[in-house]
């Protein structure tokens, strides 16, 4: 198995989710995240303070795949996440040794 | 306030219309202090929210039964000296007939009170805001209880009581520009001084948290502050009451625009803190003015405070005092500029015949505003700032380091303004037992 994760821009989730169901996920983790690559933050004015924000909004999605759809899945994320603009993101896979399904206990594939 | 009323033939009598009117601008003025403890609140980070909340709300506590037991005697009592009021009858409101009248006016005394109380209230709270994120709950409430003693009590006579030096010199303050505004911005740079600045300031970021709460608590702080000022004049038998109210909406407008082209030109961007403290810095410059000025000078007054405020602002990172939410910026220069404006913009045709500058008057006004407005923010400056040195040496201002940078709420209040997070409270089948209660209060285990 394999961990598929992407950071990418909030606003291109519900296409990224899309594009997943489409493919044949059953599931997957979204979480709220902040940080930055060469898209560097901005900056804000309050009562003429300046204040830079280094970080910036991400979304951070997770999904557990088969080995053999991992390299697919990675194109289909890349597709619906791209905007051409500096920041879209990274997406990277790692290998999963086990994976349980918590309510039935079944392990590996069967459990995704 | 309006001079009483001097025909000498018939005594005033009590008018159901102007009680009823001051008893619902009482109200509004109240309303003026959760106001600002929202407008103070949204502009500190999330973990001293509370703590901004309560330095205003305790004063509802603490100056309402200061007020009852001594306050109103020591304002509005029978003068000595020029400097200070007393009047045993009006001590804990004890001996006050209920139709007994305001002298020269057609409200109970009663009604006159209750007005005055909500002005001693919001007062202090206004300091507070100079004084985020780092005073000990304890030393503010006993800082509350000194200052409007010893500073509050005294200036509201010098200014409004019979016999006081401001009020008898014939300085103009319609509704509280010296000795609500100017004095407490004094007091705030008074104290600031003292106790020094936030741990990382100029340094860490310290964004407002909530600017919808800062908006909100501005729109609310607008609209009490109609009571305070059109209230003012303790009825509207000539028309000055519903001047003012006009001019109060005017210079406000005003003020938003004032501040919002300065923040654009400067800064590149309209903020939503700009508009909010824009229409402040309106109010604030209006209160001592609306009632002697025109409309068209209500728009002058409100743009020159909207811009000059917005300067202001800037001033506290030049000179490194740390004036937290700019209370000296927007009020005392606010209350300044109301205060010195009125010797410029008076007509002549408002609550009182003396024309300023622009208006054919002389300099006299102007000379007198002066006075007025020195000898209070002197006077407060010097005495806030004693107080703040006295209470650090015994008992001390500000909490520890420590507790400053993990938020004061949670030493100082034992509680924290958001939950954020929506996990957990569901363990009760199989999570640990609640921790032993402490004494007098129940325990139960909140992960965050």
């Amino acid at each position: 198995m394999k961990l598929i994760t992407a950071v990418v821009k909030p606003h291109r989730l519900d296409e990224i989710k899309e594009a997943l169901q489409t493919f044949g996920v059953h599931g997957l983790t979204v979480t709220e995240a902040s940080g930055y690559g060469r898209q560097r933050g901005h900056t804000e004015v309050y009562r003429g303070a300046e204040y830079t924000v280094d970080l910036v909004p991400k979304i951070r999605i997770e999904v557990l795949v088969e080995d053999d759809d991992a390299e697919q899945l990675i194109e289909v994320v890349v597709k619906a996440a791209r905007t051409g603009k500096i920041g879209d993101g990274k997406v990277w896979s790692i290998p999963v040794d086990t994976a349980v399904r918590v309510r039935t206990g079944e392990r590996g594939p069967d459990a995704l | 306030m309006a001079p009483a009323i001097t025909l000498a033939a018939e005594a005033p009598t009590l008018s159901a219309a102007n009680t009823g009117f001051m008893l619902i601008c009482s109200a509004l003025v109240m309303l003026m202090t959760p106001a600002l403890a929202f407008f103070y609140g949204g502009m500190v980070r999330v973990k001293s929210t509370l703590n901004m909340l309560m330095m205003s709300f305790i004063s509802l506590g603490i100056v309402t039964v200061l007020w009852v037991l001594y306050g109103f005697s020591m304002a509005f009592g029978t003068d000595s000296g020029s400097l200070i009021g007393w009047n045993s009858d009006w001590v804990g409101l004890s001996n006050i007939g209920l139709t007994e009248l305001w002298d020269g006016y057609t409200i109970p005394v009663f009604v006159f009170l209750v007005f005055q109380m909500m002005f001693a209230i919001l007062t202090p709270a206004l300091i507070s805001g100079a004084l985020a994120d780092r005073v000990k709950f304890t030393a503010w409430a006993l800082f509350v209880a000194l200052w409007v003693t010893v500073v509050y009590f005294p200036v509201a006579h010098w200014v409004w009581g019979a016999g006081g030096w401001a009020f008898e010199l014939g300085v103009i303050d319609f509704a509280g520009g010296t000795a609500v505004h100017i004095n407490a911005g004094a007091a705030a740079l008074g104290v600031i001084l003292v106790i020094g600045k936030r741990v990382g300031f100029k340094r860490d970021p310290m964004r407002p948290h909530s600017l919808p709460l800062v908006m909100l608590g501005a729109g609310l702080l607008w609209f009490g502050w109609f009571g305070f000022n059109a209230g003012s004049w303790l009825g509207n038998d000539d028309g000055v009451g519903a001047l003012m109210f006009v001019n109060t909406q005017v210079a406000t407008g005003a003020a938003v625009l004032g501040w919002l082209a300065y923040e654009k030109i400067r800064h590149g961007a309209f903020t939503t803190l700009g508009a909010a403290s824009g229409a402040v810095s309106g109010l604030v410059a209006i209160t001592p003015a609306g009632g002697a000025v025109s409309p068209l000078g209500a728009i002058a007054i409100g743009l020159i405070a909207g811009v000059v405020c917005a300067m202001a602002v800037g001033l506290k990172y030049k000179f490194g005092y740390d004036d937290s939410l700019d209370v000296v910026g927007v009020h005392m220069v606010g209350g300044i500029l109301g205060s010195l404006l009125i010797g410029f913009f008076a007509t002549g045709k408002g609550q009182s015949d003396v024309a300023g500058l622009f208006y054919g008057g002389g300099l006299d006004q102007l000379w007198k505003q002066c006075a007025g407005v020195f000898g209070v923010l002197a006077y407060s400056l010097v005495v806030s700032a004693v107080l703040a040195f006295l209470l650090d040496r015994t008992i001390g201002m500000r909490v520890s380091e420590d507790v400053e940078v993990a938020g004061i709420d949670q030493a100082e209040h034992a509680e924290t303004a958001y939950d954020f997070s929506g996990a957990g409270g569901g363990a009760a089948r199989t999570g640990t037992l609640p921790a032993t209660p402490v004494a007098g209060a129940q325990s139960k285990k909140v992960d965050a």
